[in-house]
């Protein structure tokens, strides 16, 4: 009989996707989690493939519907429930992700039942919104998760394994609440994001792999919801995003809007139940979609007044009632461009993405902007997905032929309020990312020992008019005249978008350092409440699977240490190679226990031990890229 | 310990280029990817929490060392500040009186221009103000790589400060022909 320990080796080797061999191929997807569809994603024998259902089906619809008895049904059989149960059928959730009652608008052309909630840490409203259904409030990001659990699902029974990770895609315009509700969503749904990517940077990447494309592209993402114009130079494997603009509140749901209010006045109705708001808008969307190949469609419907509808909207008709969404659009081309200080003539091609730029309407407004055919030779509803597997597997450490670099931007400038409702802008839009700036902020009263910060991302110079991410106050200044505190507040904008914000009074010494968490986004209690309402994660399960996780990254890290001691030992310096190793042989030691907190402090030891030596190694690398130039000389203290 | 790049004395050595106002701009550009390809956190995504946290700090480290030198007028600052010499942008408010008419009067034609809703008015604003940046460029790059007078280089980098001041409302008078 084998021992204990030779099943574990047995076990670790036998997990795809877990295993850190370099050979081994790590399972990672991408995702385009889109306002109204949703896919995943795969690089399989370096080929980037959709992943179909086991009907064959690449689109899941992005819809959820809740049951009483707690049942959640995700996709086309939700989707065939929501004329019927439109109050418990969730769609375009991605609408509401990080946003409060106050942004969505007028709400009554929706057939949800709202609840406003308190931002974090806050009383009264200001918080992400929520959807009541039978099955209780749900938030966006719950919803969302859903959505990822079966595309998760559909992963790893296709590929046979446990993902190492995913890459989920975001519209570009997303903003940081927007992008942390996503963050949260995959998070809840068990998956590890490896990254946030925007959904037009992974257009590109598809698109430019596949046609080894030099020069100034644009790519005009008009999906279900959203609205993302990115400029792009491609040039010998870089893909660096020049600038970004759009709107997260535009899309194709918009158009069927406008076919349903046509509707609406047509018949002369108003005040529709839930379910016949939802009728005629799925029969708008079905229209819609006809115009795309004809010249006209014909919409029927029998309300549940037992009113007929019976109407046809030719081509031309709905042109002109989709003349401004268009227009709309063309705003934030002309900015993207003149912030990437560039014309229209340097635009070498222009890259369609999204179902909705399927409209010949579209095609021809940009096509005329442009001066040239847009290029559609990808399958614009799939085009994300791909673009994302292929960075997922990249960052997921599998080896491939091609190597390139992604350098993107923010999208919309980070700042302060300052006196008289004022935005102080700390770190500009179209900052390629990561980023990281620093102001000092003065205290104005004598003996102020506390400052409120208020963070805000947006163009505009009144607070009131861009978005709040957060607030918070610093406390514990030492008592000083009014103008003499130093407070250094730090903005970090990491590879996902995502901000940090940290402050600390400099002048005394004292420090205080704060990291916020944005107003609309999710405390961690909140997800372990979320995580622990799920039905799918029991609390042993929720455990067992930390455990998991810890011995998966312990196994991960020795093997990173062992790789680099032998590969750059010279680098250490006296006595360190001791002390890493006597870290290593702890968490050798804890990895076949079960206690899991041993386990995690014994991964954070290894990992403190290795900051000067992982300094070195990368310095050493990047000496090389610079022929000989040595970044440890650069030092000034 | 090592403190690695955190605070680098000189991101012309940084890319391995010369320190000089007047740069290659392709060169830089040039450095500025290869290092990227080195240390931009998607490189270390798979690698431990360490190495990914020293990742991001030093790659936004070289973003902005590439977004100092690759604008002018951060140049000019920096270059500058290894000097020990303050550009007093915020304090110093003596300018020349014919400086601040005129651009008193470039506002006031930037405000008609926007009020009009003429945007080949604005066009030949811009293009006039993007010559007469060009010119306190290349007076700059006199100063500080010939002559070395960092006090004269100072008032022109205030002047500058005034120019991109003014871009800055020429681009908002085109946002709000867009609107």
């Amino acid at each position: 009989m084998p021992t204990l320990r030779f099943n574990m080796a047995l076990l670790q080797i036998s997990e795809p996707g877990l295993s850190t061999a370099p050979h081994q191929h790590r399972l990672a997807v991408g995702i385009d989690l889109g306002t109204t569809n949703s896919l995943v994603a795969t690089v399989r024998n370096g080929i980037s493939v959709v992943l179909n259902d086991e009907h064959g089906r690449a689109m899941l619809p992005s819809v959820v519907r809740y049951a009483a008895d707690g049942h959640v049904a995700v996709g086309e059989s939700a989707q065939a429930a929501q004329s019927d149960d439109p109050v418990n059928t969730i769609v375009s959730a991605k609408r509401f992700m990080g946003r409060g009652l106050a942004d969505i608008g007028d709400t009554s052309r929706l057939p949800y039942r709202f609840v406003q909630v308190a931002a974090s840490g806050e009383v009264g409203q200001g918080g992400m919104v929520q959807l009541r259904t039978v099955a209780g409030a749900k938030s966006p990001v719950e919803v969302s998760a859903e959505i990822l659990k079966v595309l998760r699902a559909r992963a790893e029974a296709a590929l046979g394994g446990e993902l190492v990770g995913a890459v989920i895609t975001v519209p570009a315009y997303f903003d940081d609440a927007q992008r942390q509700a996503t963050k949260d969503a995959a998070k809840l749904a068990g998956l590890n994001v490896l990254r946030l990517l925007n959904e037009p940077t992974a257009a590109a990447i598809a698109y430019g792999l596949d046609n080894a494309s030099e020069g100034v592209y644009a790519v005009y993402d008009l999906g279900g919801g959203t609205f993302d114009i990115s400029v792009l130079r491609l040039s010998r494997g870089v893909f660096e995003v020049l600038s970004a603009n759009g709107d997260s509140a535009l899309g194709g749901d918009d158009f069927d809007q406008r076919i349903h209010c046509w509707l609406l006045e047509k018949n002369q109705l108003s005040a529709l139940s839930p379910q016949d708001t939802r009728l005629l808008l799925t029969l708008a969307r079905a229209a819609k979609e006809q115009l795309t190949e004809h010249e006209e469609a014909r919409i029927t419907a029998v309300l549940s007044s037992g009113e007929l509808i019976d109407n046809v909207l030719t081509q031309d008709e709905f042109e002109s009632l989709s003349k401004n969404l268009i227009q709309r659009t063309l705003q934030p081309l002309r900015r993207a461009l003149r912030d990437a200080k560039l014309s229209v003539a340097d635009v070498k091609g222009v890259v369609m993405v999204g179902g909705a730029t399927r409209m010949p309407q579209v095609q021809h407004a940009v096509g005329e902007f442009f001066g040239q055919t847009p290029l559609t030779n990808l399958d614009p509803d799939k085009v994300v997905a791909l673009g994302a597997a292929i960075q997922a597997n990249l960052l997921a450490g599998n080896r491939s032929s091609d190597e390139w670099l992604l350098l993107d931007v923010i999208p919309l400038s980070l700042g302060l309020e300052t006196m008289g409702g004022l935005v102080e802008k700390i770190i500009p839009r179209n900052s390629t990312i990561p980023t990281a700036r620093a102001q000092e902020f003065t205290t104005y009263k004598d003996g102020q020992t506390a400052m409120s910060l208020h963070v805000v991302q947006g163009e505009r110079e009144l607070v009131s008019d861009c978005r709040s991410l957060a607030k918070f106050e610093l406390r514990g200044i030492p008592a000083m005249v009014a103008g003499a505190a130093r407070i250094r507040v730090t903005f970090q904008v990491d590879a996902d978008g995502l901000l940090n914000v940290a402050a600390r009074e400099m002048g005394s010494g004292v420090e205080a350092a704060i990291v916020v968490k944005p107003s609309y986004g999710l405390s961690d209690a909140e997800i372990t409440r979320m995580l622990q309402d799920s039905t799918q994660y029991a609390q042993d399960d929720m455990q067992a699977r930390a455990l998991r996780e810890h011995q998966v990254e312990a196994n991960q890290l020795l093997e990173a240490v062992g790789h680099a001691l032998e590969q750059d030992g010279m680098l250490l310096e006296a006595g360190q190679r001791e002390r890493i190793e006597t870290q290593m042989k702890v968490l050798r030691d804890v990895l076949p226990l079960t206690n899991q907190r041993e386990l995690k402090r014994a991964i954070s030891a290894l990992n403190e031990t290795t900051v000067s030596f992982a300094q070195a190694r990368m310095d050493k690398s990047v000496s090389l890229a610079l022929s000989g130039k040595n970044i440890s000389d650069l030092e000034v203290k | 310990m090592t403190q690695g790049f955190d605070t680098p004395k000189n991101h012309f050595q940084l890319f391995g280029l010369t320190q000089s106002f007047q740069l290659d701009n392709a060169q830089l550009e040039l450095a500025f990817r290869a290092l990227q390809a080195q240390v931009h956190p998607d490189k270390s995504a798979h690698l431990p929490d360490t190495e990914q946290r020293i990742a991001m700090q030093r790659s936004t480290l070289v973003n902005e060392a590439y977004q100092t030198l690759r604008s002018p007028i951060r140049r000019a600052r920096y270059m500058l500040s290894l000097q020990g010499v303050d550009t007093q942008e915020e304090t110093n408010t003596a300018m020349p009186l014919d400086f601040l008419m005129a651009q008193m009067e470039w506002r006031e034609a930037v405000a008609d221009a926007q009020q009009a809703r003429d945007a080949e008015a604005i066009g030949q604003l811009e293009a006039r103000m993007k010559d007469e940046t060009g010119k306190l460029e290349a007076m700059l790059a006199i100063k500080i790589d010939s002559e070395h007078d960092y006090a004269v280089a100072a008032g022109l980098v205030r002047k500058l400060r005034f120019m991109e001041k003014l871009a800055e409302e020429i681009d908002s008078a085109y946002d709000e022909l867009d609107s």
